[in-house]
């Protein structure tokens, strides 16, 4: 997230499109905090739930018509005038133009320009800016071009209007404009507010495109880097933040940087040539690459041998290799051997049926866990002789957070460290002390080979501190921090850094081996205190208080204890706050610059997110997305499906598109796989016609590992349940308790229908739509004497389909049919 | 005695996510208990000798016509006249310096007069130990310093531990200030020392009238019905028993008749 939990607080307006409250009750307690103070408080959520109950206003919208929502508030902002100009002139590209072949979507039915039909994918050539002699693009900050990011903008959202809203989403056209009118009326100088979003947003065929709405309405209001506003990301359990930062996925290495690609990229250079920008920060792309290599190879990795680029894996494509693919690649025989570490795919991913008709094909299968997962005891799958299973299952149990060292990097972007508890019993290891194990013993047994392939990874050392069997976490937490390979001098040949020490910062990175990190984000999360000691930051413990209301010491946020992102925008172009209220950062004219004959420096209440003595009215000093190429805020912004989102039905659908002639994402990713182990529904069908949402509920965790087998959170919850609407319950003569089946192509659960008023119809183009929701917590594993930990996989109901920017599957929203009993 | 402490329940805060009922199952180690088919999200559906605290899913109507879900964790409301410990027959029950009330298990024989006398229905009986049991104040922490497991679990200080008379003084900026948001009917239960069982040490705040939250609106101890109802007693039987000679009388005269 680009804010800070605490930060909500400041919030005018916060407008929750997630479950908050239910599956973020720790952070919701700063909505809560900011509703004492006298914020609106908006839920947009199909069920009314525990976050509606907190709510001013619940809006129930049709799952999978978020951009459709997101559309219309921008398109109202527009209309209405309400967008924080001074900030959308200056801070975004809404002023640059854009080649005249470039066409929206509301001039091509629902296509932007350069839709290859043959290919399934766009030519991108029109989708850029219009350059300038220098090179530079061409702005009008009038706003008025027909070609500016503005006006197409306007355009493209120009379709999106209150009716179209009302017969998309379902939501009556006096809720959407009270919602409107609350939202985008607090903007402005004095004003801001925020949006919090979790899986409710990714989880589509367009789920990046969703988040690009949200952050487009976001930067049109003036919201991104002031206090009180942002784009909340949720994440979905306690380290997956850390695991994305360092990058446990299949297309990027630690710190945000591509995983080779084997055309695109074949050396060194040419990877540096393609992924480096020609402006912003990441120019310094090559140095935390090379330092990342350092930290994989060590003294193995050289200028003469590109620091062991050739080692790295290269991926053969860009479309592969994500969780989906790799499932289908199983199911298909090309994956014959599996390390499940920590995650039970069995229950808990999309079309859960086929990734254990997948694994049950394996040859061998490592499930690593802290229970007897469904997926450690594949072969008991319901329907499944064990016979003719022949995969070879090896269980090794774990080690949960308190019986071992380490950090969490939550969802904002805080890394917090947390001491062993207890001991863990028997032969119960860390994940750590796994990992490195198995690496050594690999290394043993590929000790002669002559391969220059295997060099890379006989070089790489995994031992962290002097105990060999059991890995010093804090060593490795200062190996992703960053350390000097050599003594570091400077120009007068002071030593800087002596070998070995931790990096203060990022800024230190070299690109000539002599720096080496694990994920240059994280660096100054270890450093070294003046008794020469190793201090981490992530075991800091001062709370936030009043001077301090963003708790600078309380752990360590990357990137360099920020706290808000892009606060440069928190300050006018002059550098003056925007307003007292919402006062953030500012230039401070008389603070003692860089050099003893300079004034002038950011200051305030965060570490601020820009050079720090680059004033307001220097190059660029103006600018604060310093992340970007063109350091401002990107309307126009191309991702593989467009560079402005535009609403398309989810893969199955109860009605046709009403924006366009385009039923679906022209570019979304739907895998065949043999055997119908992945039919759909077509749109509109008779046999499956409600609309179906899957989520997770508070008193359980995924796949319901950590929750179902602990008596005190399995009876929470009775059993595995349907939450289904009095009006559909009365069209198919149920009671609430009742057992029904829940049936979709590929395939059906039984579970008890809870009838409530918390769902309602919704009314589409004139047409009554259901929607039910189903919880995915449930597997057949968990105790016999407990009903509420056992239950149907909910995910044998989803669909292997995905967006086409980073393969998620689109398990908010799909079709099935309800029958009464067990059918 | 030390100064009296309380836990403030302020039911506008509460997100019913049910952390203090886990965290009390945790501490307490209340273990299993088999759950029933509530048809909501509220399970169990009252307080057993296994659930001391428990999140009340309500759904309620708001007035414009939207659904509101009223959500409220409810705890033993450790009265200031507890009829629990009035009808003890062994000195089980007994007052803390705190002004908790607990139940001493070794000395409880079983006989559960405390479990009728209880007028919000949170004394159970354990088959197992023999015993009654309610929530105990955490008495094992309040003695070394930590506040209740529930209180420390709840993430948005709906539940707020601490000395009585300062949180009554909160809660009563609380309630002015819900007043000033709109909230009309918010209004605090048990926080008057002068009110219903001299005052509650665990007391509410409430967005709506107490029997919307299964609350008795003017609690009493069915101790205080004794004489009332003695002499109603009393007075039944006279009338029965006048009534009954009446009847034999008809009946000699009819005998005599026939």
């Amino acid at each position: 997230m680009t804010t800070n939990l605490i930060d909500l607080q400041h919030s005018d307006v916060i407008m929750a499109t997630s479950n908050m409250a239910e599956n973020h009750p720790v952070g919701f307690q700063w909505v809560m905090k900011a509703k004492e103070r006298g914020a609106k408080f908006i839920h947009v959520d199909p069920r009314f739930t525990r976050t509606s109950a907190a709510a001013d206003i619940h809006v129930p919208i049709r799952s999978g018509t978020n951009i459709a929502f997101f559309g219309g508030l921008i398109n109202y902002a527009i209309q209405h005038n309400l967008y924080f100009r001074d900030y959308v002139v200056h801070y975004t590209n809404a002023s640059f133009l854009i080649d005249p072949e470039f066409k929206t979507a509301t001039d091509g039915n629902g296509l932007f320009t350069g839709f290859d039909a043959a290919k399934g994918a766009y030519d991108r050539t029109s989708w850029k800016y219009q350059l300038d002699g220098e090179g530079n693009p061409k702005r009008d900050l009038t706003l008025r071009d027909p070609h500016s990011v503005f006006q197409l903008m306007r355009r493209h959202y120009s379709r999106y209007t209150l009716q179209m809203v009302e017969r998309v989403c379902g939501i009556p056209q006096a809720k959407f404009e009270e919602v409107a009118k609350l939202y985008c009326s607090n903007s402005g100088r004095e004003k801001t507010g925020t949006i919090t979003y979790a899986l409710n947003l990714t989880q589509h065929t367009n789920g990046v495109e969703n988040i690009r709405a949200l952050c487009m309405l976001q930067l049109l209001l003036g919201n991104i880097g002031r206090p009180g506003g942002g784009v909340t990301a949720l994440r979905g359990h306690a380290n997956v933040q850390g695991a994305t930062d360092l990058e446990l996925l299949y297309h990027e290495l630690p710190g945000y940087m591509a995983q080779p690609l084997r055309d695109a990229h074949p050396d060194l250079t040419a990877y540096m040539e393609k992924e480096t920008p020609k402006g912003g920060f990441w120019v310094n792309k090559p140095k935390f690459f090379v330092s990342l290599l350092k930290a994989f190879y060590g003294d193995a990795a050289t200028k003469d041998n590109e620091y062991g680029y050739q080692w790295l894996p290269k991926r053969a494509k860009a479309d592969a290799y994500s969780h989906q693919h790799i499932f289908v690649d199983m199911y298909n025989g090309a994956i014959k051997g599996f390390l499940a570490l920590g995650q039970n795919p069995a229950v808990g991913g999309p079309n859960a049926k086929l990734a254990r008709s997948a694994m049950q094909r394996l040859d061998w299968l490592v499930v690593k866990d802290i229970f007897l997962t469904e997926t450690a005891e594949i072969w008991k799958a319901p329907g499944v002789d064990p016979k003719t299973v022949k995969t070879e299952v090896f269980f090794m149990p774990a080690a949960p957070a308190a019986e071992k060292d380490g950090s969490l990097t939550n969802t904002m972007r805080l890394i917090q460290w947390h001491e062993r508890a207890v001991t863990p019993p028997g032969d119960v290891t860390s994940d750590a002390e796994f990992v490195c194990t198995l690496a050594r013993r690999l290394q043993a047994l590929y000790a002669g080979s002559k391969k220059e392939r295997d060099r890379g990874f006989l070089a790489a050392s995994f031992k962290y501190g002097d105990n060999p069997k059991e890995p010093e976490m804090v060593e490795v937490l200062k190996e992703i921090n960053g350390y000097a390979t050599e003594d570091i001098t400077d120009k007068d040949g002071k030593v800087v850094y002596k070998k070995g020490q931790p990096l203060n910062t990022f800024a230190h990175m070299t690109d000539d081996g002599k720096t080496a990190g694990g994920c240059w984000i994280y660096t100054g999360v270890t450093v070294e205190g003046p008794d020469g000691k190793l201090v981490n930051k992530a075991n800091a413990r001062k709370p936030a208080d009043d001077k301090d209301y963003l708790g600078h010491g309380w752990g360590f946020a990357w990137p360099a204890n920020r706290r808000i992102l892009y606060n440069r925008a928190a300050a006018d172009l002059a550098g003056k706050p925007w307003s007292e209220k919402k006062k953030l950062i500012w230039w401070d004219a008389e603070a003692p610059g860089n050099e003893p004959s300079k004034k002038g420096k950011w200051v305030g209440l965060d570490v601020p997110d820009f050079n720090p003595f680059l004033a307001p009215d220097a190059k660029n000093g103006d600018k604060p997305f310093i992340m970007r190429t063109d350091l401002v805020g990107g309307f126009f912004g191309p991702l593989n499906d467009g560079p402005f989102p535009e609403h398309y039905e989810p893969i199955e659908s109860p009605v046709r598109n009403l924006l366009s002639k385009q039923q679906n994402n022209p570019v979304a990713k739907i895998w065949k796989v043999p055997d119908q182990q992945n039919e759909l529904a077509p749109t509109g069908s008779a046999e499956y016609p409600y609309v179906i949402t899957t989520y997770r509920l508070t008193e359980h965790h995924l796949s319901g590992v950590m929750s179902r087998y602990l008596p005190m959170l399995a009876e929470l919850h009775h059993s595995h349940f349907t939450e289904i609407s009095h009006e559909l319950a009365d069209e198919l003569a149920l009671k609430n308790g009742d057992m029904v089946t829940v049936a979709t192509p590929r395939g059906k659960i039984h579970v008890r229908a809870m009838v409530t008023n918390r769902l309602k119809p919704f009314v589409i183009d004139g047409k009554k739509v259901h929607q039910i929701g189903v919880p995915w917590h449930w597997g057949y594993n968990g105790i016999a004497e407990l009903p509420g930990s056992r239950g149907d996989i909910t995910n044998d109901l989803s669909a292997t389909v995905g967006d086409p920017n980073v393969y998620i599957q689109e398990t908010k929203a799909f079709m099935c049919n309800v029958k009464k009993g067990v059918v | 005695m030390a100064r009296t402490l309380a836990m403030f329940t302020d039911t506008s805060l509460c997100i019913g996510c049910r952390a203090c009922q886990v965290a009390c199952k945790q501490w307490n180690e209340l273990g299993l208990e088999v759950p029933d088919w509530t048809g909501t999200y509220q399970n169990h559906t009252h307080f057993t000798d296994k659930t001391f605290r428990l999140v009340r899913f309500i759904e309620e109507p708001k007035p414009t016509g939207d659904l509101a879900w009223l959500l409220m964790s409810d705890v033993c409301k450790h009265c200031a006249e507890a009829g629990c410990l009035d009808a003890c027959p062994t000195g089980a029950i007994y007052r803390t310096e705190y002004g908790t009330v607990n139940i001493n298990q070794d000395v409880c024989n079983g006989c559960r007069y405390c479990v009728s006398s209880c007028p919000f229905g949170v004394v159970s009986f354990n088959e197992t130990t023999g015993t009654a049991k309610k929530c105990t104040f955490c008495n094992d922490r309040i003695h070394n310093g930590l506040g209740p497991a529930c209180a420390k679990a709840c993430p948005t200080d709906s539940i707020q531990f601490g000395f009585r008379d300062d949180l009554v003084t909160k809660a009563q900026k609380r309630v002015e200030t819900l007043k000033a948001m709109g909230f009309k009917d918010a209004q605090l239960y048990g926080a008057d020392s002068k009110g219903f069982l001299g005052g509650l040490n665990a007391f509410f705040l409430l967005l709506s009238k107490p029997s919307t939250y299964s609350l008795p609106e003017q609690p009493k101890l069915p101790q205080r019905n004794v004489v009332v109802d003695s002499l109603l007693s009393v007075g039944s039987a006279i009338v029965i028993g006048l009534g009954a000679l009446l009847a034999f009388r008809d009946r000699e005269q009819g005998d005599g008749n026939a």
